[in-house]
């Protein structure tokens, strides 16, 4: 790049923000007026289309008064005619930044860019839409300057860990537990069909079961289609999206915690599910799936790609595991089988479930507290329950049903190594 | 840091007792007073004896369990965490280090002002986290409050 400082000036976003940012609306209407069109002939249309011109005004007058630029280490987001509302995001807050294209966005080559902040999803900076090249452009500046070098620095090479097979995705929507529900809906209809006067009874719930289940399906399949994972210096990439793109950018020391998830069906596959927790509140649940703070690592993948994926993310091994006494089986029959648990000085890592099976790692260095908790049942026993808890909501490990001595002095060790490696980072200039 | 003074195990004023046996007593002698007239009034003077009694038996367990959990409420300063344990028929402990706090809440209800009382609640980024100390006297709240605001900010670390 030559001298020119491009972050000086303010910008708009794309002239072309308000038509995709209106569409959704306006075909909703379009779409109402013709089903209207086709039960009466005639009438006037005239208070349809009310609503989506006010809507379509609205969205160019947010556009014309919508500006951001880039300064230095802060960005800045101006929006609002009435009520002016002047945003700084400090780069060195970024939790994660997502680039959103959405169907019509993309095929005008238009894209999102969304920084995300810890904290609620208010605090979120939102740029739609800017012209694809620039919001790539725009992230790898945020992300230079977040990791405290200059923001000219051009975008590091990528490394691509994990693509997930499109065969394997959908086999493992048909194997998950909303596809279960499916075969219980036949098991219904073959019970019906011996027994026909519950017919009238169950073909009602099926129709309902197989409507509402079609979304969940489409949107599993849409979101997490042609899912690849990268690894480059600024953090980890997910790129995932059938119609709608996201590729969403997480700083690996932003991460609060791994979860590894074995549903049962998916168990004698050797399959499993990688969840990664960022700090920040859940927000709303939006419909590409990037509103949450539970992001999907891999929607579907054997266990040497997740093992290999995990250690990339944690950079360390994971710790050996131990598991709780034999008497513990008393007070947790159904999830004994899978219950262990183990830390070492940077990661603490915990298994639990009962029908899945559930793997967390915690880095130590982002326990925020530590808990123990011992109930009537593990009293009697001798035993005790450890929790570490990392930012968030219920993104925790639990070290269940240890011996209770050893959950005593396992909170004063968990709460001097976290200590440590929390001294460690800062030292290293994290923040 | 003398680690010596800074570790002692403290716990709520004898006045948060004092306030809970009040509550407890109070609504339980309420109820005794309102039961026995009105099941005096309805079935008979013996029934309505026998239901006072009742109640006031529920308020006696009611209250020795208050006392326990009362009893069983303490924190310690320590040098770089707050230790808060507490519960009887469940039992917590939280270590909280004081880098990883984002506010502290004190908050004094009606009663608790009249007993001159106040709640400390420290919060962490996780919301699991559950550091609350209630019934400290206010001059007690305030060094408190004050305390680990300081030592927050002096060992704060990032998310």
């Amino acid at each position: 790049m030559s001298d020119e400082r491009p972050d000086e000036v303010w910008h708009r976003l794309h002239p072309l923000s308000p038509l995709v940012r209106s569409a959704r609306g306006l075909l909703a209407v379009l779409a109402l007026i013709a089903i209207s069109q086709g039960m009466r002939s005639g009438g006037s249309h005239i208070y349809d289309i009310v609503v989506p011109v006010a809507a379509a005004i609205a969205a160019v007058i947010s556009w014309l008064v919508t500006r951001w630029r880039l300064d230095g280490s802060t960005l800045r987001i101006e929006t609002g005619l009435l009520r002016r509302d002047s945003r700084q995001l400090p780069v060195a807050r970024i939790q994660a930044v997502d680039v959103v294209r959405p169907f019509l966005a993309r095929a005008l080559g238009l894209a999102e860019l969304r920084v995300r902040l810890a904290g609620s999803s208010h605090a979120d900076g939102r740029l739609a839409y800017l012209p694809e090249q620039a919001a790539v452009e725009l992230r790898a500046r945020l992300l230079a300057a977040h990791h405290g070098l200059d923001p000219a620095t051009p975008a590091p090479e990528e490394r691509v860990l994990v693509t997930v097979p499109g065969g394997r995705l959908v086999g493992s929507v048909v194997l998950s537990s909303a596809s279960l529900v499916v075969l219980l809906m036949i098991a219904e209809v073959v019970v019906a069909l011996v027994v026909p006067a519950v017919l009238a009874a169950t073909g009602g719930t099926l129709a309902v079961w197989l409507v509402s289940l079609g979304p969940v399906v489409w949107r599993r399949l849409a979101t997490q289609y042609g899912f690849t994972v990268a690894e480059s210096p600024d953090g980890l990439r997910i790129r995932r999206g059938l119609l709608s793109t996201v590729a969403e950018t997480i700083p690996l020391r932003r991460v609060q915690a791994v979860r590894m998830i074995e549903p049962l069906l998916w168990r004698p596959l050797g399959w499993c599910r990688l969840e990664i927790d960022v700090a920040g509140s859940p927000g709303r649940d939006r419909s590409d799936g990037s509103g949450r703070m539970r992001k999907t690592l891999l929607p579907v993948g054997g266990h040497d790609v997740a093992g290999q994926l995990m250690r990339t993310v944690l950079g360390t091994e994971p710790p050996a595991l131990r598991h709780p006494p034999r008497r513990a089986r008393q007070k947790a029959p159904l999830s004994y089988h899978f219950l262990a648990s183990g830390h070492d000085a940077a990661t603490a890592m915990a298994v639990t479930g009962r029908l899945r099976k559930v793997t967390t790692w915690l880095p130590l260095e982002k326990a925020q507290s530590i808990r123990l908790v011992e109930g009537p049942v593990q009293r009697r026993l001798g035993l005790a329950t450890v929790h570490v808890d990392a930012a968030g909501k219920d993104v925790r490990a639990e070290f269940r049903d240890r011996p209770g001595d050893e959950a005593r002095r396992l909170v004063d060790e968990l709460a001097a190594l976290s200590r440590t490696a929390r001294q460690l980072s800062q030292a290293g200039g994290g923040s | 840091m003398p680690d010596s003074a800074e570790s002692v195990t403290k716990s709520p004023s004898p006045r948060l007792w004092h306030m809970r046996r009040t509550e407890v007593a109070g609504a339980a002698g309420l109820a005794a007073v309102l039961g026995g007239v009105v099941a005096g009034v309805t079935v008979g003077a013996p029934a309505g004896a026998a239901a006072a009694v009742a109640v006031a038996a529920c308020g006696a367990i009611a209250l020795w369990f208050v006392r326990n959990r009362f009893r069983a409420w303490t924190y310690q300063e320590r040098d770089d965490d707050l230790l808060v344990s507490r519960g009887v028929l469940i039992r917590r402990l939280s270590v909280v280090p004081y880098g990883r706090m984002q506010f502290v809440d004190v908050t004094a209800g009606p009663v608790e002002r009249v007993y001159r009382l106040a709640t400390v609640k420290l919060h962490t980024a996780a919301a699991a986290s559950d550091a609350r100390i209630p019934g400290l006297e206010r001059d007690e709240a305030a060094r408190l409050r004050d305390r680990l605001a300081a030592l927050g900010e002096a060992k704060a670390a990032g998310l």
